[in-house]
């Protein structure tokens, strides 16, 4: 019936379809409207840079416009994989350059991207408007001055916890008088200078600025001149927030701040005179996302009297020396919070700073809207996590960290395992789920009978046996994600369901019981899965034991085959 | 494997010690109020710090979970804090002139104390909540962010340590004031 819809029609009804998941459902239905989506497609999303080619990506959808690309396991961001395991953007760029792709977005995330990539890219895409860096590493400021000078159209310019070598060039000089288009421009993790006076002028220039995170070396002069240029700001990240609040540049900042009545998200603060802070409570009602998660300087009592101000705040960013007590003032005051992150302060002391399982069920019992959390913390009971389980049925994203990684139960000696089972069983919507504490195999017990929409799992010393691994391997039939570390799961787990992997997008296993045999065997019948098997300490060749146990594996389901730019230590099975 | 490690785990919680499992604080310290004055905490804490050392976060890799970005930026305050010193005058009533002391190389209170103390040639006495150093010669005070003038060991050492901008060592007879509110 559908057969007889012009192509127009089909690609017009499409047109509503916005997740890329969508889209991809729609293009199994049958060979007409799998053309017809291949040709209309132009956000491409591609969560592993090596489950296919850049080739075969422009060939399907030769009018993207808009690409996403992850490369790193997400356990790079903890430094388990080593510095140059991969995840290079530059062949996706020439692919593209080649082709003539008409590319306007890129956004990267865990990539390894160099000025030559950037340069690339600056010259090769003319309509390129947006770029958008998230913990990539590899370039330098010489790279942001080739997009700055050559993407005339640039509105977004987002470098979100990025490594960026700072070369002292005028990247932010690079911006042409006639760049207008500026809406998002974010720097804040850039460590060098910038000039401040180009930036005053960039700011004056574009005005439809939006959103705009400066870096510490913006001292607070500099915010109050380019509060004054740009009152309709959405979103800042201030940058140094220093100075003396008896002087007349703290009262031109306070009088601009006032004007700037658009602010809804507000972070930086990297350096901080809290004496200062009170210049922001006029815009703390209006915010819905506020971020201090870098502002160590700010005491426990002030940031209590900011969070006062801000009863609208959805999403809270915080460190842990707010204490639970602090978090009690958060769950009394700000009703609509929807996500909470605890991050600590303090990595190597006992951090009497910490907060523990109080705080956290403050919030759930205060803030009915919450959803999605990231919690560092001293110590958590199974009692707390059964009540927040019970007040909160509605977490998509949970994510619990205790500072000592097996600590059980300080109140009951016991392990976690009821506490987190609480939680799978109440919270049905759970997609996202990371585990601390002293945990056994029940706790994944609970998690494959109850995460029916769980695709991420993050596990770290926790289980006694292969049953853990199985239970979740076999219950959760959604997952996605699976990564664990020093965990006893071995070769029985690994090999019981060989197909699951090419229902998932990756796995990790590092500092568990996995043997190399285990890994061949795998790799053997899998064609289609990339196991890599990741050994710095012992180099694997062809005379290494079957018998021995692999420091990490990383395995993946690709269309493509083995990578080519693996490095010496990545042995790719 | 699996049985060593359980019968490891089991093993260090039933363990008989003073702190909760996995680190060394007083049962009190979970209220989140100091039971007790931190000055009388603090030289028992020594002792304590001697028999069971905090847990080391440090030996384990990639843990606590958090990006490099932020642990890097996190270290790079911490060690430019440290670098600086954080001194502060002292002045002692009837002392010809004041002298200087670098807060970050104390600790605690009783150390800070012994330190001004041996400075000054004086005898400071012992703090009470409720009584000051009532009964002492001299009377430690500090003035703080805000301007004000208070008393040294009512506030946590770091927020007495960030927030003090000079030491005034008072005559005893006019600390007295302080003392009784």
């Amino acid at each position: 019936m559908m057969n007889y819809f012009p192509d127009e029609v089909l690609e017009h009804v499409f047109d509503f379809l916005e997740s890329h998941r969508d889209r991809n459902a729609v293009s199994l239905v049958c060979q007409s409207w799998y053309r017809v989506e291949r040709f209309s497609r132009e956000k491409v999303f591609i969560g592993n840079c090596y489950a296919i080619s850049p080739e075969r990506v422009i060939a399907r959808f030769p009018r993207v416009r808009s690409l996403t690309l992850k490369g790193k396991p997400h356990f790079a961001d903890f430094n388990l994989v080593p510095s140059d395991w991969g995840g290079f953007v530059l062949p996706w760029i020439e692919a593209m350059a080649r082709s003539g792709v008409n590319l306007e977005e890129l956004r990267l995330k865990r990539m390894v991207v160099s000025d030559e990539s950037l340069e690339l890219l600056a010259r090769s895409f003319p309509n390129l408007r947006s770029l958008v860096l998230v913990s990539c590493e590899g370039f330098t400021t010489d790279g942001l001055a080739a997009i700055a000078s050559n993407c005339r159209f640039l509105t977004e310019l987002d470098l979100q916890e990025n490594e960026v070598e700072d070369r002292r060039g005028q990247w932010l000089s690079c911006f042409p008088d006639s760049c207008t288009s500026l809406v998002s421009l974010n720097f804040a993790c850039l460590k060098g200078e910038v000039n401040l006076a180009a930036l005053e002028r960039l700011v004056a220039r574009n005005h439809n600025l939006r959103s705009l995170r400066l870096n510490h070396a913006v001292p607070l002069d500099a915010l109050q001149k380019i509060l004054m240029q740009a009152p309709q700001l959405v979103d800042l990240g201030t940058g140094s927030y220093v100075h003396d609040p008896d002087s007349d540049t703290y009262n031109k900042l306070k009088s601009a701040v006032q004007k700037c009545t658009s602010i809804r998200s507000l972070s930086g603060f990297l350096d901080v005179a809290p004496r200062c802070l009170p210049a922001i409570y006029p815009i703390c009602l209006n915010l819905t996302s506020l971020n201090l998660s870098y502002a160590s300087l700010i005491h426990n009592s002030e940031l209590i009297k900011l969070i006062h101000h801000c009863s609208q705040l959805q999403r809270l960013w915080i460190l842990d020396c707010i204490g639970d007590k602090g978090l009690g003032v958060v769950a009394s005051t700000c009703k609509e919070l929807q996500e909470l992150r605890v991050f600590p302060s303090d990595i190597h002391g006992v951090g009497s700073a910490a907060v523990t399982e109080e705080g956290l069920v403050a919030i759930s019992a205060g803030c009915p809207k919450l959803n999605s959390i990231l919690y560092f913390c001293q110590q958590m009971t199974n009692a707390a996590l059964i009540t927040v389980a019970k007040n909160c049925p509605n977490f998509i994203r949970f994510r619990l960290c205790t500072l000592n990684p097996t600590i059980p139960d300080p109140v009951t000696m016991q392990p976690l395992d009821e506490g987190f089972g609480a939680i799978v069983q109440s919270c049905k919507g759970l997609k996202r789920l990371s585990l601390s504490g002293l945990l056994t195999d029940q706790v994944f017990l609970y998690i494959g009978m109850y995460a029916e929409q769980l695709e991420m799992l993050s596990v770290a010393f926790a289980g006694d046996s292969d049953k853990g691994m199985l239970y979740v391997l076999n219950g959760c039939k959604k997952l996605k994600k699976l990564e664990i570390r020093d965990s006893p799961f071995g070769n029985v787990a690994l090999l019981a369901d060989v197909g699951k992997y090419e229902t998932m997008r990756s796995l990790w296993m590092s500092s568990c019981e996995v043997t190399l045999g285990a890994c061949k065997t795998l790799a053997k019948k899998m064609p289609r899965l990339n196991v890599e098997v990741i050994n710095e300490n012992d180099l694997i060749d062809a005379s290494s034991d079957d018998r021995q146990k692999v420091e990490k594996m990383y395995l993946y389901r690709t269309l493509v085959g083995p990578r080519e730019d693996a490095p010496e230590f990545v042995w790719t099975l | 494997m699996e049985m060593e490690r359980q019968n490891d785990l089991n093993l260090k919680a039933t363990e008989l010690r003073l702190g909760l499992p996995g680190s060394d604080e007083q049962p009190e310290k979970r209220n989140n109020k100091r039971a007790s004055s931190e000055m009388d905490n603090s030289s028992d804490g020594e002792k304590g710090d001697q028999e069971c050392a905090p847990p080391t976060k440090t030996q384990v890799v990639g843990w606590p979970p958090i990006r490099s970005y932020r642990k890097n930026v996190i270290h790079a305050k911490k060690t430019e804090a440290d670098a600086a010193g954080m001194y502060v005058k002292v002045s002692m009533d009837g002392a010809p002139y004041l002298r200087k002391v670098d807060l970050k190389v104390y600790k605690s209170y009783p150390e800070l104390l012994k330190a001004l103390q041996n400075m000054f040639k004086c005898t400071i006495g012992v703090y009470s909540e409720r009584e000051g150093y009532n009964g002492s010669e001299f009377a430690p005070t500090y003035e703080d962010k805000d301007g004000d003038w208070m008393l040294v060991g009512d506030v946590p050492w770091e927020m007495f340590s960030t927030s003090c901008k000079r030491l005034r060592i008072m005559k005893g007879s006019e600390a007295k004031g302080l003392g009784c509110l």
